[in-house]
């Protein structure tokens, strides 16, 4: 068994204890996992990424990473957001270092333990460019890029894909299973799209109606590596009707 | 280059030709000079206008300027950091606008007499404003995602303001400064009108009560060269500072 790196025991959670978004909710994901979260919006999928992040405590239960509980989950996870956050006035090596600069690291270490990264992102020849001089995926890579550097083997990745068009998205998830493998890392992973969960994970978490209580999950009936043309095989054909008409069933009629 | 400011240089080309033909009408030069006659006039009194009155104002400006930026920059940060400074002086710099601060020079004349720090602080009240509420809306306007992501990388107040909210309150910043130097100018004019031994503004009056049309506007002329010039030097180093900015 491999041992587990996020758990969440009895979590309850609301926004300034009006409408409850989690109701005891219990979950594990294990070491190197790739757990996808699935559900329509306002279903409290960014509450359980602020919450893991620390940027909200939880009112009840308890939150372990890596086996402890800490005071502050602050810089204890790598998070990247669904707008990729660059700042505009830092090239994209010196946005890849702020992880780095936080810690401690001087500017001319950071650099050297950076470059050498930028060639197996994709982003060689950019290292002194600006945000606003890259493509929407080179963004979002450098984004990841800045959430690999933050060292934790926790990886939240909020809709990281959804305003990129069809094609580079594709080739963005394929590029992002590599990198999970080489790096080592536990991802958490919020979409909507259910082709791009079933391609993905491991295991789907659906998030229907809040207040969240116990987690629906489902494990994906495919081997690694992936192609997307796996995601015709008929087992797999079947889940994925089965998760739209559940997901479809949490949204209110109109 | 031409193609850019030709448009505006040829109105401006325009203006000064109907403006010299109209003088040249009129013919009352003591009154309504050409601007042939103040260029003239500007040459003629090229010494003392360069070597008497421009240092005097030129320092009223610049010692105006700085008291403005690090007064101003001061409060900015302190009202961005404290909630508590933003509700008591927010309000107090914004209504401070509603008071005519030209007005009240003569009261500075009175406080600190007819040497340059009475000229230095009807400079500093005008410019303090846009420096000031630039700043400091500069200092909030950085996105909150931003600020909450450096939160999950672990850093601190300390790591938010120099990396985030300096960051994105820089071009806010220069702004303000476009508008400060400009007038600056115009205080440093009006409080040197007001009582002074030296100064373009002074000379421009003093030019008046005698009745010399073309060397009321030659002091007037300089004035607006040296705007001009704060206000590219100040384009200039916005540029430099904010490489970023060229793609936008």
């Amino acid at each position: 068994m491999r041992k587990p790196v996020l758990q969440f025991q009895d979590v309850s959670f609301s926004y300034g204890g009006k409408k409850l978004i989690l109701d005891q909710l219990n979950m594990t994901v294990y070491d190197r996992e790739f757990v996808t979260i699935i559900g329509a919006s306002g279903s409290g999928k960014s509450t359980l990424f602020r919450l893991i992040t620390g940027l909200e405590q939880e009112e009840a239960g308890a939150v372990w990473l890596n086996g402890e509980q800490f005071e502050s989950r602050h810089g204890r996870t790598g998070y990247m957001p669904q707008q990729d956050l660059l700042m505009p006035w830092r090239t994209v090596l010196e946005n890849a270092s702020v992880p780095l600069e936080l810690a401690g690291i001087s500017k001319r270490e950071a650099a050297k333990r950076i470059i050498p990264l930028l060639d197996e992102f994709g982003l060689e020849g950019s290292a002194d460019k600006y945000p606003s001089e890259l493509s929407g995926g080179m963004r979002q890579r450098v984004s990841f890029l800045r959430s690999v550097l933050t060292g934790s083997n926790i990886l939240l990745l909020d809709e990281p894909f959804s305003a990129l068009d069809a094609i580079t998205r594709l080739s963005m998830q394929e590029w992002l299973l590599d990198q999970w493998e080489k790096r080592e890392k536990t991802i958490l992973f919020i979409t909507h799209d259910v082709n791009e969960a079933l391609f993905l994970s491991d295991r789907i978490f659906i998030f229907q109606d809040t207040p969240v209580r116990t987690l629906q999950e489902v494990a994906v009936p495919l081997d690694r590596p992936r192609s997307q043309r796996d995601l015709n095989d008929s087992a797999v054909l079947k889940l994925k009707n089965d998760l739209i008409d559940q997901l479809r069933s949490g949204v209110k009629k109109p | 280059m031409m193609k850019k400011y030709g448009p505006a240089l040829l109105i401006v080309l325009l203006l000064f030709g109907l403006w010299e033909l109209a003088a040249r009408l009129v013919n009352l030069p003591f009154i309504f000079p050409s601007p042939s006659g103040v260029a003239v006039r500007f040459w003629e009194l090229r010494e003392t206008l360069f070597l008497e009155h421009l240092p005097s104002t030129l320092s009223i400006i610049l010692i105006g300027l700085a008291i403005s930026i690090v007064l101003g920059v001061a409060l900015a940060v302190w009202m961005a950091a404290s909630e508590t400074a933003e509700r008591a002086f927010y309000p107090i710099v914004i209504s401070s606008q509603m008071i005519p601060t030209i007005a009240l020079a003569p009261i500075f004349i009175l406080f600190f007499g007819y040497g340059i720090w009475s000229k230095v602080v009807v400079t500093v009240l005008i410019t303090f404003f846009p420096i000031t509420v630039n700043t400091f809306d500069g200092l909030k306007s950085s996105s909150k995602e931003l600020r909450e992501l450096m939160l999950t990388m672990g850093g601190t107040k300390k790591d938010i303001f120099f990396k985030v909210q300096v960051p994105s309150a820089k071009p806010h910043f220069y702004s303000g400064l476009k508008v400060a130097v400009t007038l600056s100018v115009i205080g440093a004019a009006i409080g040197e009108w007001l009582g002074a031994q030296a100064g373009l503004g002074y000379f421009s009056r003093r030019m008046m009560t005698q009745f010399d049309g073309a060397a009321v506007f030659a002091p007037v002329v300089l004035l607006s060269i040296v705007g001009i010039v704060l206000f590219v030097m100040v384009k200039l180093l916005e540029k430099r500072s904010m490489k970023w900015r060229k793609n936008e």
